[in-house]
């Protein structure tokens, strides 16, 4: 049943303010999430301010600076740092985006900073990503055939080649699938948009041979069509790929074997 | 708790093989509303203002009579389509399954009621 308030111990309460750095002009102010799971305590927003002058242009150097140089207790995901790898998806000024390619000029007044929503913390910035991984892993995301492997390699045209654009550039940051209010209803059944359209950027490649077992797995009135087409995770994701256009493919196909 | 794999748990029961006919369901129920809508608009708005014999001679005529019927079993079937995909959204296990049968019952309640009253207003 969906929930309309949160539990007692998830209430977000007012955390440390901790000091301005000394002799600075241009100084912004953070709004963190904070939560430990060892210390017991409700879930908090610690504000920090920081020197721009002496910080780099994206949110991720910003959080990088709070960490070296205020408080090394704050933790977040973070390797890259060009938007490649996905780590660092957190909940930025009200969107969810990559810290790392987002940058501070784009962020009127106070810079706020929450986990990418309606998943598990793991800690602070750090969201639980295990169910959103075993759905990735449930969907097959490899090349399936049954004809004997070629000597020397499965063959595609440029055009089918083309058909992969805009769904193999997605790395898996989990932006769109936490910004689906059906993914947050029914995460636990619902594949949501990532899972969805890495599905789709499999059955449609010409070399894979598993297109009906695959479409078949997907068939389920929760897999697949939770999706309401609500637009959300082509809004937020910040590769701008368009995983509602990947789902709509989905259901036409499901609809053209079928009817 | 559950010794459950990451991956057994997120396969879950596995596909229930359905789906499509009802996504399908919508689509045509969806067209059909582009002109049942106004023309349901059109024939109830046809009777307003008129007294009591002219709406009664009004129904009396087939087309507006069929048009009017029609439209109404879309719109309603409809409308059951959209609550029940709510219902699957918010609600789950028992109280989904009952609030799904307490809305099919009154849609098609509604239905036969909307369709007693214009039959007894047409003949």
């Amino acid at each position: 049943m969906v929930e309309f308030a949160l539990p007692k111990n998830s209430k977000i309460t007012t955390g440390k303010t901790w000091p301005k750095p000394e002799g600075a002009t241009n100084v912004r102010k953070f709004s963190i999430y904070r939560w430990n799971p060892d210390d017991g305590k409700n879930p908090r927003v610690d504000t920090y301010f920081v020197d721009m002058d002496k910080c780099g242009p994206m949110v991720l150097d910003a959080l990088i600076k709070i960490k070296n140089e205020i408080d090394p207790t704050l933790t977040f995901r973070r390797s890259c740092r060009e938007g490649i790898c996905g780590s660092c998806a957190m909940n930025i000024d009200g969107i969810n985006t990559l810290a790392c390619i987002y940058g501070l000029d784009e962020i009127k007044g106070d810079v706020k900073i929450y986990p990418l929503p309606h998943m598990p913390v793991v800690k602070d910035l750090i969201p639980d990503l295990t169910h959103f991984y075993a759905q990735h892993a449930s969907i097959m995301p490899w090349l399936e055939t049954k004809t004997n492997r070629p000597a020397k390699e499965w063959k595609q045209s440029i055009e089918d080649r083309k058909k992969l654009d805009g769904l193999y550039e997605c790395v898996m940051c989990a932006s769109c699938s936490t910004s689906c209010p059906s993914y947050w209803w029914n995460g636990d059944r619902y594949l949501g948009p990532a899972a969805l359209l890495h599905a789709y950027r499999w059955i449609i490649d010409s070399r894979d041979e598993a297109t009906g077992e695959r479409l078949d797995e997907l068939e389920d009135p929760f897999k697949l069509y939770r999706c309401h087409t609500i637009m959300n995770c082509a809004k937020t994701c910040p590769k701008g790929l368009n995983p509602a256009k990947a789902i709509s493919h989905i259901k036409q196909m499901m609809v053209d074997r079928a009817v | 708790m559950q010794y459950l794999t990451d991956r057994k748990r997120a396969q879950g029961l596995g596909s229930g093989r359905t789906g499509t006919k009802t996504h399908w369901n919508a689509i045509v129920t969806s067209t059909l509303l582009v002109p049942a809508v106004p023309v349901f608009v059109f024939t109830v708005g046809a009777g307003l203002g008129g007294t009591y014999e002219e709406v009664l001679a009004y129904f009396s005529r087939p087309v507006p009579a069929i048009l009017t019927a029609l439209s109404m079993i879309v719109i309603v079937l409809h409308t059951l389509h959209e609550v029940r995909e709510a219902i699957e959204d918010y609600m789950h296990g028992v109280s989904e399954r009952m609030a799904t049968i307490a809305a099919t019952a009154f849609a098609y309640s509604l239905i036969a009621a909307g369709l007693l009253a214009l039959i007894k207003l047409a003949l």
